[in-house]
């Protein structure tokens, strides 16, 4: 027994090579490496061409499906666009950073006024404007409010200013936080203030806003990865049958794969253009408002959209996702789908 | 070609399918699998197309040993392999011609290539009119053959075929058994399994004749009735 066994296991070793030999043999005829390429390639563009003519065969469903990731990839869309018109205003605005002198008591109007035109003669100042303190006082009680406490002082309690406006060169924050502490070191000048701070605050606003953005962008990513993964998982279970097949005649993995991964970028992508067109739709009915507002001001200013990378990438991104969200769910269905 | 050395397949819960099954099947030969259902028949295809693994003994088809495969291998296995099913297993979403071209197409042949030996594996079944047809209006020999076609088509060394007359009538089942016994002359080397023992018995092949998952008559390498 246990030598026939041996007989066999030799006949078996002594076989194998010869054949394996003419298998390999047989292999080398049948294709080139050429070949086998450009059958590759075709084959990738038949499934991609494919798998999209399915999505289009049922355009209610792909409609439905792009719809819903289009809404989760606007609203960060939107919020980014917000964003980016916020910093455009705001950058307009940096330049716009003042300091105001606020003069000592027993500072005459002739001293002061030759003050201000030293100050207006300096590197790095635009301009300096002095506001008398009687001026001051006529503005004061026109904005304030405080008329009637006004009219019960005896003396106008206000110093004179002079607001001076930095050049546009020299506008950078420590340039004019220099600045400042120069003019503050001036005899005539009690307070030199910046008036920087709201500034900051926007910007600090701004980035909180970025943040929120990319979370609440994030979160709606791994949205759109879960309802492309429960498409293609839907889209999977139909094609059952094909793919039991498919494995039987010698199918590997990565070619049952295929074909899902590109229904999966499909999806992504319609989702994406979708996305496009609804943010498109929205800067358009938001163009007329804004334009009105921004003339109100005015203002030149004009609603920044989607620019051409934008619009690439947001496709770009979308497709991935889409890619992404199949592979996901792909590996894990196929392997559960074994011919017994 | 095919050779099994002491296997055995016990299922889940404890049910032996097959035990202690060993033959050789030299290239180039023509056996017939029989043995009533549960003998273990559809089994022992499985084996050898790597759908069940054995649970001891050695599975060799081709000069490889199945037994050790790594799991990425078993596609190679099945491209070197035509099979046709009891169920022909044939896609109604797509022409004749496209089920039959599948397995070229997987295996990665050109745009040409696939053309022109899907119409040489319709034409030797005899379906070549029927390529543009949906297997769906085809009648069931005709599908069996469309089966067949396919599993021809990569010019497989060894064809497997699992009840291929089941439900045809006996002129239909002669017909397709002809087919095979003309693979069999170009060199390919063919297993049928199937019960229809009046067939069978006109033919002048050797038998596996499984019992309650064991071999009670075997073809050896020696030269069997020709």
């Amino acid at each position: 027994m246990a030598q026939n066994k041996l007989n066999k296991r030799r006949l078996g070793q002594l076989q194998a090579p010869a054949a394996r030999k003419d298998v390999q043999g047989a292999r080398r005829h049948k294709t080139g490496l050429r070949d086998r390429l450009a059958s590759y390639r075709s084959h990738h563009r038949q499934v991609a061409l494919d798998s999209l003519r399915r999505l289009l065969q049922r355009p209610a469903a792909t409609l439905l499906t792009s719809l819903v990731i289009a809404i989760a990839l606007a609203l960060p869309v939107s919020l980014y666009i917000g964003l980016n018109n916020i910093e455009a205003v705001s950058s307009g605005w940096e330049g716009a950073a003042r300091i105001s002198l606020f003069l000592k008591p027993n500072v005459s109007t002739a001293q002061a006024e030759s003050l201000r035109r030293s100050i207006a003669g300096r590197d790095g100042v635009q301009s300096a404007e002095y506001i008398s303190p009687d001026a001051a006082l006529v503005e004061f009680r026109a904005s304030s409010g405080f008329g009637d406490v006004l009219d019960q002082l005896d003396s106008n309690p206000l110093p004179g200013l002079i607001v001076v406006t930095p050049r546009e060169a020299n506008s950078s924050a420590e340039a004019v936080t220099a600045l400042q502490q120069l003019l503050a070191k001036l005899p005539e000048v009690d307070l030199a203030k910046l008036d920087m701070a709201w500034l900051q605050r926007l910007n600090q606003i701004t980035e909180l806003g970025r943040r929120l953005t990319l979370a609440l962008g994030g979160m709606l990513a791994v949205g759109v990865l879960l309802i492309i993964g429960n498409t293609i998982k839907l889209a999977i279970e139909s094609r059952r049958s094909e793919i039991l097949v498919v494995k039987l005649v010698g199918g590997t993995n990565a070619f049952v794969r295929r074909p899902f991964l590109y229904t999966g970028f499909w999806y992504g992508l319609c989702g994406g253009l979708a996305a496009w067109l609804l943010v498109q739709c929205g800067l358009w009915w938001l163009r007329e408002p804004i334009a009105e507002l921004s003339v109100s001001y005015q203002s030149d200013f004009h609603l920044l959209g989607l620019g051409v990378i934008d619009s690439l990438m947001l496709w770009l991104f979308a497709g991935n996702l889409g890619l992404l969200g199949a592979w996901l769910v792909v590996g894990r269905e196929l392997r559960a789908i074994e011919p017994s | 070609m095919i050779q099994f050395d002491q296997v055995s397949k016990r299922y889940e819960g404890g049910y032996e399918a097959l035990s202690d099954v060993s033959f050789h099947i030299p290239r180039g030969e023509m056996r017939f699998l029989t043995g009533h259902s549960g003998a273990g028949k559809s089994t022992l295809l499985k084996l050898i197309m790597v759908m069940e693994r054995a649970s001891s003994g050695q599975v060799i088809v081709g000069g490889r040993n199945l037994s050790k495969l790594a799991v990425r291998h078993i596609p190679e296995v099945r491209r070197e392999v035509g099979v046709v099913f009891q169920n022909h297993q044939l896609l109604f979403d797509r022409s004749v011609y496209d089920n039959v071209a599948l397995p070229l197409i997987i295996a990665g042949y050109g745009h040409r290539d696939v053309g022109r030996r899907v119409r040489a594996a319709l034409d030797k079944v005899g379906l070549l009119d029927k390529e543009r047809k949906n297997p769906i209006t085809l009648s069931g020999g005709e599908q069996q053959r469309v089966g067949i076609a396919r599993a021809v088509v990569n010019k497989p060394a060894l064809l497997l075929a699992d009840e291929p007359t089941g439900n045809l009538d006996p002129q239909l089942s002669a017909e397709i058994m002809h087919l095979f016994e003309q693979f069999k002359q170009v060199g390919v080397t063919v297993l049928i399994a199937s019960h229809d023992l009046a067939l069978i018995a006109r033919m002048p092949y050797r038998l596996l004749t499984l019992r309650k998952g064991r071999l009670i008559t075997a073809g050896g390498a020696d030269n069997g009735p020709e």
